[in-house]
């Protein structure tokens, strides 16, 4: 099992670990997964997402390269800022979501999830093997912090952030040179990432724990907060038979690319945008307190199977179980069911997010 | 008189007569985390030993709970139902799940006691 450069801080704090990813990762500390998810929310929470992989791709055709990877023009992209994206297969199935971000005229940071590391790595390199282009994993450390004090924590931990909008990042110097700072994150909150070379990392997450606004979040919470923001999880909510369409993520398609590009899996993207999608991605609200789990079948009110449920959890902030889930496009979505344990429990049609976002934009 | 005695599955049974009341125990709610919902069997349902009584959902997942007895059941704990937490924060009194007629009271030889519960943690 592989340990993040926190581990040591993580058994400190008393957390309580699970396997993820072939990482040995906090699941929640002792606070418990409703009192971290509500700190989030209200204070700030700090996260170690260490485990994701941080590859940068340099060099005179890194443009040419990260545009054939992912359907955007990264030419468009202005240094320093930072875009949601996909790598997609030759079908538009996606093979895993991603940040990209700019760095530099030449340089580009892809945050890639740590469950599609292996797939991620070898289909970067060998996808861009005619391209000059120098691939590398970064040797950094990621933490997030989330939630409305994440601002004034590091100001006052001394990193200068305010001036950053959502989806922009910047590169810190002087004593913290090779720092990365990104105004993102994935939990609908105002809120940072920040990857640092791996034997500072540890002091700095002490110094923003030690922060009284500041408690350590673990993956239950990381989980119960995505969902509630309605963002899709890899390996649940998306898998490589899903499209960005049927996910509900067209948005994140450029639109001058949705037709005529020339990215891996753009003449499927095409294909696939004119036939219109089979099933579509939808927020459901179960009732009743019971949470309905991902794998559930999701059938209509005469007992049709028309979808399954990709996430299911308790909300804490929403105070009800929330689901996210795949359906087909021309199911009747009035009586919806999910069927769990052998009982039916109805299931409700609701907007997405469950809780707004708070993105300072 | 009561006694009381565990599982290797963390539960923990209290005899009073030809009753048991079951739960689960403090460390089986530490490692489960806050409980969200919690699934009672019906009164006057017939349990088997091994089956499938209890569902705790954590925020996270879903764990089964096992009946360590077999019998009728004769009381649930409507407490636990309303108030999940009440299993994080009194597993082992107040957060009981419910109680069973015992039908094979022989059935008790093979539980542990509490000191043989604490050594398979």
């Amino acid at each position: 099992m592989n340990k993040t450069p926190l581990y040591d801080l993580h058994v400190k704090h008393e957390a309580k670990f699970g396997p993820f990813a072939g990482y040995d990762m906090p699941l929640f500390y002792k606070t418990g997964i409703i009192g971290e998810h509500q700190h989030t929310r209200q204070s700030a929470g700090l996260f170690d997402i260490s485990h994701m992989m941080l590859v940068s791709i340099s060099g005179s055709d890194a443009v040419k390269a990260v545009s054939l990877l992912c359907p955007l023009n990264a030419g468009e992209i202005e240094p320093g800022n930072a875009r949601y994206t996909f790598f997609l297969n030759n079908e538009a199935g996606i093979i895993d979501d991603l940040i990209v971000s700019r760095l530099g005229e030449e340089r580009f940071l892809l945050v890639c999830n740590a469950g599609c590391a292996t797939k991620d790595w070898e289909h970067i390199n060998t996808r861009t093997n005619k391209y000059q282009v120098e691939i590398s994993k970064l040797p950094l450390g990621l933490i997030a912090l989330q939630g409305p004090d994440s601002q004034q924590v590091l100001e006052d931990a001394g990193l200068p952030v305010s001036s950053l909008n959502f989806m922009q990042i910047t590169q810190l110097g002087g004593p913290r040179d090779g720092w990365l700072v990104s105004r993102a994150g994935y939990t609908g909150e105002d809120g940072f990432e920040i990857a640092v070379p791996e034997d500072g990392i540890a002091a700095f997450a002490e110094q923003l724990l030690a922060d009284e606004r500041v408690l350590p979040i673990g993956l239950g919470a990381r989980d119960s907060l995505r969902l509630e923001a309605g963002l899709s999880l890899y390996g649940q909510d998306l898998s490589a038979d899903i499209t960005p369409m049927e996910a509900g993520l067209t948005w994140a398609i450029q639109k001058n690319l949705r037709s005529g590009g020339s990215y891996i899996g753009a003449t499927a993207v095409e294909k696939k945008i004119a036939a219109k999608r089979k099933r579509k991605r939808v927020g459901l609200k179960p009732e009743g307190r019971a949470p309905v789990r991902a794998g559930a079948p999701i059938v209509d009110k005469s007992g049709n199977r028309v979808g399954t449920i990709t996430s299911g959890g308790f909300g804490p902030s929403v105070e009800h179980p929330v689901a996210l889930g795949l359906i087909n496009v021309d199911a009747d979505t009035d009586g919806l069911m999910a069927e769990v344990r052998s009982r039916q429990i109805p299931l409700q049609i609701a907007s997405l997010p469950f809780t707004p976002h708070k993105y300072k934009r | 008189m009561s006694s009381t005695y565990y599982t290797e599955d963390h539960e923990w049974i209290t005899i009073e007569g030809d009753v048991a009341t079951i739960g689960i125990t403090d460390h089986a709610q530490e490692q489960l985390g806050d409980l969200v919902f919690v699934e009672l069997p019906e009164v006057g349902n017939n349990v088997a030993k091994g089956d499938d009584a209890v569902v705790v959902e954590s925020v996270k997942a879903a764990s089964d709970v096992y009946s360590p007895v077999t019998g009728e059941v004769v009381e649930v704990n409507q407490a636990v139902s309303d108030d999940p937490t009440l299993v994080n924060s009194a597993a082992q009194s107040d957060g009981w799940f419910f109680k069973i007629r015992l039908s094979d009271k022989s059935e008790l030889d093979g539980l542990l006691d509490e000191a043989g519960y604490q050594s398979t943690l």
